[in-house]
């Protein structure tokens, strides 16, 4: 396991969820300001700069707007589990000597719309000849469409996909920062309003405001600069990306880049599943988790459902997941990888709101797009 | 129509269209012409889909377009109930798995949109949506199905 490089610094912006006054690139700032703060470091200490480079302000208009002049910049672009490439792309950058403390920033009003790109994209491109004739509304109807064979091919149910939402409530009701923090049922998530069949509104991501920020910089920097809060190592890190169009997935059972990523992030970090106290899956809808427990080997082919619904994914259970309440009950700002890193982090630090006890290894896995690519970090505390 | 109803009906004008583009064109110009046109590499005798200048799976540049046979199975799909600009839901949104083997994303049509209906693996046939200058590929149950 290395511990050379370490998360130093890790803030969301002061709230999340509806955000209507504050724009995205202010979302950027005011979440780097604060992990800035939390890390106990001035802008003059930070040399790196890293953001997602489209749909948003992009990573020299934010390291700009805070007065940092970046000598170590990325840009990685590759949807919503980008934050965790960047964090990937820092420990190289830091190991190698092009970057002494590395800012990663997400901002993003989805819901509000403030100062945000339009979603848009060229009617001559792939994904425009290929896929948006049939009606598809973006991530509700597109990401959606691999669960039934996921279904019948592994044997799991569409009850066991009502329990991923279930069990993610009885999390976030016991976070005061959660949207929706309310218990519910099996029957509830089957039962509420139809979105794309089989998918309820429940089984669905929220859409919000926020945004979050990360320094990362090397262990000795840290000891030496900054502030005195636990340091979280980055043990390994994974990434890949298979393809841009949901309908041209090689397998639609199986998520081979949960696969590849977590291998080499184990890998990287000396250990396997069972080695993981805490989980983060990135979980823009109910399937998603699922897919991640089996494709990362924390159970076998077909037994992820049964597995949340026997309670060992709820507190109390013996591998806590999506502790904030996830994409579906936390927040979802479109890109929620951040937000996934931000709550490992305030695991291994012992300050999360629904704290698990004794987490000494956390997992996030980021998917990006829909099933297009993904990237994991092995955390440790420490 | 009584002239209370002022509910928006869903005009198939309203749909999206699409643009070829230059190494699309073929399948484009197949469609028009009622056929389903894709690619097969000539090094590992293996078609597939979506058109560009490559073989995915050994990188062959030696290319050529066959026409498939149109018949296909219904690999995985999702009911819609959210309205986009010119369908009227529920839409059925699927992946389908050509006889050729290459899937492709299109609409299930011809067919009740209920999943009793649409069970996983059922044969279905293409059939082509005119819109605007293109002819876009939906497919609908077989006549087999259908006959049963
Ligand atoms: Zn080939």
């Amino acid at each position: 396991m290395r511990d050379d490089v370490v998360i130093l610094g890790a803030a969301e912006t002061e709230e999340v969820g509806r955000l209507p006054e504050t724009s995205t690139l202010e979302l950027h700032v005011q979440s780097a300001r604060r992990a800035l703060a939390d890390a106990g470091l001035g802008l003059h200490q930070i040399d790196g700069i890293a953001t997602v480079s489209t749909g948003g302000p992009g990573p020299v208009a934010v390291a700009h707007a805070l007065g940092i002049t970046p000598t170590y910049v990325d840009g990685t672009s590759v949807g919503g589990s980008s934050f965790l490439f960047h964090v990937r792309h820092a420990v190289a950058a830091i190991r190698a000597g092009h970057a002494t403390a590395v800012l990663i920033t997400h901002g993003e009003s989805g819901r509000s719309r403030v100062g945000a790109a339009p979603w848009a994209r060229q009617p001559d491109s792939s994904m425009a000849q290929f896929e948006m004739p049939y009606g598809v509304l973006g991530p509700p109807t597109t990401f959606t469409i691999p669960a039934l064979r996921f279904l019948q091919e592994t044997g799991n149910t569409l009850e066991h996909l009502a329990e991923v939402a279930v069990a993610q409530r009885r999390w976030s009701s016991r976070n005061s920062r959660a949207m929706y923090r309310d218990e519910v049922t099996v029957d509830e998530v089957l039962g509420a309003r139809m979105v794309a069949w089989p998918f309820t509104l429940l089984m669905c991501c929220l859409v919000t405001d926020g945004g979050g920020a990360l320094v990362v910089t090397s262990r000795e920097f840290a000891e030496a600069h900054g502030s005195d809060l636990p340091l979280v190592n980055v043990a390994g890190t994974g990434e890949a990306a298979t393809t841009p169009m949901v309908s041209q997935m090689e397998d639609m059972s199986t998520c081979r880049q949960f696969t590849l990523s977590s291998q080499a992030a184990f890998r990287e970090a000396g250990m396997g599943p069972s080695d993981i106290d805490h989980l983060m899956i990135y979980d823009a809808f109910a399937h998603v988790p699922l897919y991640g427990l089996e494709d990362m080997g924390f159970v076998g082919r077909g037994e992820s459902g049964a597995f949340v619904a026997e309670g060992n994914t709820s507190p109390g259970g013996s591998l806590p997941m999506n502790t904030n309440g996830g994409g579906l009950s936390y927040t979802h700002t479109g890109m929620y990888g951040m937000f996934a890193i931000q709550e490992s982090v305030r695991q291994l630090r012992g300050q999360a709101e629904a704290q698990v006890d004794d987490v000494e290894t956390s997992l996030v896995l980021g998917n990006g797009g829909m099933f297009m690519s993904a990237a994991t970090l092995v955390l440790t505390r420490g | 129509m009584p002239i209370t109803d002022t509910k928006p009906r869903a005009d198939v004008a309203d749909r999206f269209v699409p643009k070829a583009s230059p190494e699309t064109r073929p399948f484009w110009d197949g469609t028009a012409a009622g056929e389903l046109r894709i690619q097969s590499c000539t090094d590992c005798d293996r078609p597939f889909f979506y058109p560009r200048s490559s073989c995915p799976r050994c990188g062959g540049e030696a290319l050529e377009w066959i026409t498939c046979s149109g018949r296909a199975s219904l690999y995985s799909y999702v009911i819609s109930q959210r309205p986009a600009p010119g369908f009227e839901p529920p839409t059925v949104i699927a992946v389908v798995e050509l006889e050729e083997g290459p899937r492709m994303m299109t609409n299930i049509v011809g067919v009740p949109p209920e999943p009793q209906f649409l069970p996983l693996d059922l044969p279905l046939q293409v059939t082509f949506e005119q819109r605007g200058d293109l002819a876009i590929p939906v497919f609908e149950p077989s006549e087999s199905e259908v006959a049963r």
